[in-house]
């Protein structure tokens, strides 16, 4: 496989840099920054301090016993990202970017969030170091996700509502990217997935791929070979594309992603831009979308803030053509499903998105024999979805 | 240069020792039938050349105000479609140029090379695609220029010299300078280097060059068109068409009287 993205962001059909001309410096700026400092032993160094002292990796890879027994199929392997600092993968990725931003000189980050995930992982990093930062969140989602705007706000971020639109993330990114625009030049925008114009996308991929590299050294260490089968939600795709870029190569690895299949996608309320979209270009990349017949973006519907957005990252629409990743939509409902048995049978209590990714590892599982291994990226945890979830159980909180 | 209703417009302006007003409107906004009538409107009071913006879902670019227009637009569901069809309905009575302003996405998911044929087919002369920099242009222009039609870019504050001359390779009919780093919107004042980034970019091309955004005022539209060949006014006009949505006589009226207020600002000599 020849590495991907060419020099101008494409992942074959997919990628590249569709955003106003005043953001191609700023862009063609990072990306030079970005060449620069990946490579260099400090930025290294530094990256690799933060992650272990401060994120607490590296994350288990935890096999789920109980899980495995009530299945009887396949063992599954959880990639327990819930337990990074904060609670999700995203902080992997906002730490690179923050050090990035300090060596560019920028005094101020910004970002998007839709379960606030993201938006909490980026005012972290934006308090650890003292630099401002804004968020820019749904009115929507902050109903939805509340917690984690609060914690943004503890952490002394700017939570900012969008009530443009849908009223969710993609209309969070379009503010952000106003903002960005409108004040270019001080200003660091850390994007929470893997997409928007190159360098994002090969950025945030890079940054999370210590997730799959990880697994493939710990998985070894238990089973001396690699697993058969990787499972991860998309959304965006960030914590999919850190679990699977590093096992792309190995052939006899089979990689699943999950989006969102909300009421199902045959209903159109969904988010799964794969399964239920086409190609188009949104927030700076060609990938695919939902949208309607006229190129118009959909309002998407997930149960999971976090996966509620009409696009993915253009590598996965690349690795989707391609047939190398299988991509399979889970619905609400098979998403409780999943939250509900992980929680009585290994007392894990995942976040809604990567409860997609455990519910089809449970149906996976049960069609696979006991010998062969299934590793799940975890990718957060649930606390914050508790108010979402009470309601869907007729819990009151 | 070639001959263009585009090109046309400039030379004739440049031998009267005058300056381009170019008008922007949301077509659909507030419905499909009166974008004709507004650009018949806007040409009588003397808008020089028109930008037809085509409505998205998603105008990251843009501002409260033409967010707003794109909005009620969709919410009549205009379509591309209709677009090009008030062009053609326009072009009936009118030889004023028309740029078609808009985000990728509707274009291509129309088709690039139905949508440059159909532009062409009702009228239009140009197109300019907001979140379409040179390096992903490619095939548009390829579509476009085989049908005549003039495929025009962005310059802004934050173009280097490397930008200017990348864009200015492949931008016909005029470059359109972005005055301030932001999105669309009137604003109090506008940039006041923008005479520098136009010397500058006059030594990488020689189209014409107009200044926009932030443009709201007659007097704005003097100052910006003094060291330039035009001023682009979108927002200040779509504020005037908000506040006048269900009375069309009266819509008329004030789009004409503010946009010959423009007109008469940018003849004043200062």
């Amino acid at each position: 496989m020849t590495k991907l993205p060419d020099r101008l962001g494409h992942f074959g059909a997919y990628g590249g840099r569709y955003i106003s001309e005043t953001l191609m410096p700023a862009v063609m700026e990072l990306e030079k920054a970005y060449l620069k400092w990946a490579v260099h032993p400090d930025f290294k160094k530094e990256f690799a301090y933060y992650l272990k002292e401060y994120v607490g990796r590296p994350t288990p890879l935890y096999c789920a016993e109980r899980l495995t027994k009530k299945l009887g199929g396949a063992r599954i392997f959880l990639k327990r990202e819930d337990l990074c600092h904060t609670g999700a993968h995203k902080i992997n990725n906002t730490i690179g970017q923050i050090l990035l931003a300090k060596r560019m000189g920028k005094k101020r980050v910004i970002a998007e969030t839709g379960a606030g995930q993201h938006g909490v992982a980026t005012a972290t990093v934006a308090a650890m170091f003292g630099l401002k930062c804004e968020v820019y969140m749904g009115v929507d989602d902050i109903k939805r996700q509340s917690p984690n705007v609060f914690r943004m706000k503890l952490l002394g971020a700017k939570v900012t509502p969008v009530s443009s639109g849908s009223r969710t993330l993609k209309d969070a990114m379009n503010e952000a990217l106003r903002d960005w625009v409108t004040n270019v030049y001080e200003t660091f925008y850390i994007i929470g997935t893997a997409a928007g114009p190159h360098p994002y996308p090969m950025m945030v991929r890079d940054f999370q791929s210590i997730i799959g590299a990880e697994s493939k050294r710990q998985f070894k260490d238990i089973a001396g070979k690699l697993p058969d089968e990787l499972i991860a939600c998309v959304g965006g795709g960030s914590n999919s594309l850190g679990l699977f870029h590093p096992f792309l190569e190995d052939k006899g690895v089979g990689m699943t992603g999950v989006e969102a299949g909300g009421d199902g996608v045959s209903t159109g309320r969904h988010a799964a831009s794969i399964n239920g979209g086409r190609p188009g270009i949104l927030h700076g990349n060609k990938t695919y979308l939902i949208q309607d017949k006229w190129g118009q973006i959909i309002d998407t519907h997930s149960i999971s803030a976090g996966l509620d957005y009409p696009g993915v990252g253009p590598e996965h629409a690349y690795l989707h053509d391609t047939g190398r990743v299988k991509y399979v939509t889970v619905t609400d409902k098979e998403a409780l499903f999943g939250f509900k048995t992980l929680t009585l049978t290994e007392g894990i209590i995942p976040a809604l998105e990567s409860a997609h990714a455990v519910s089809y590892a449970i149906k996976a599982a049960r069609k696979l024999g006991k010998n062969q291994t299934l590793i799940v990226c975890l990718s957060g945890r649930g606390d914050k979805d508790l108010q979402t979830v009470s309601k869907a159980f007729g819990y009151e909180l | 240069m070639s001959d263009t209703r585009i090109s046309r417009a400039f030379a004739r302006l440049k031998d009267k020792g005058k300056k381009a007003l170019i008008a922007f409107v949301t077509a659909g906004d507030p419905d499909i039938a009166a974008t004709r009538e507004l650009v018949l409107t806007l040409e009588a009071s003397g808008a020089d050349i028109i930008e037809l913006g085509i409505p998205f879902s998603d105008p990251m670019a843009d501002g409260p105000t033409i967010q707003a227009s794109s909005e009620r637009a969709l919410k009549k569901g205009t379509t591309p479609e209709d677009v090009l069809d008030a062009v053609k309905k326009i072009r009936k009575t009118s030889e004023i140029p028309i740029v078609l302003f808009g985000y990728y996405n509707p274009i291509f998911s129309y088709g690039v090379k139905k949508f440059s044929r159909k532009a062409k087919e009702a009228g239009a002369d140009g197109v300019l695609v907001v979140d379409l920099p040179a390096e992903e242009a490619g095939e548009l222009k390829e579509e476009l220029c085989k049908n005549g039609l003039d495929l025009i870019f962005l310059l802004t504050p934050t173009s280097d010299a490397e930008r200017m001359k990348l864009t200015s390779n492949v931008a016909t009919g005029f470059i359109y300078f972005i005055s301030i780093t932001g999105v669309t919107g009137a604003r109090q004042s506008v940039s006041k280097n923008i005479s520098s980034y136009v010397k500058k970019i006059r030594c990488f091309s020689s189209i014409p060059v107009v200044v926009g955004f932030g443009v709201s005022t007659p007097v704005q539209a003097n100052a910006v068109s003094s060291c330039s060949d035009g001023a682009v006014v979108g927002s200040a006009i779509i504020n005037v068409i908000a506040a006048r949505q269900n009375d069309r006589k009266a819509l008329l009226a004030d789009v004409g009287e503010f946009v010959s207020s423009l007109k008469k600002g940018m003849n004043a000599r200062g």
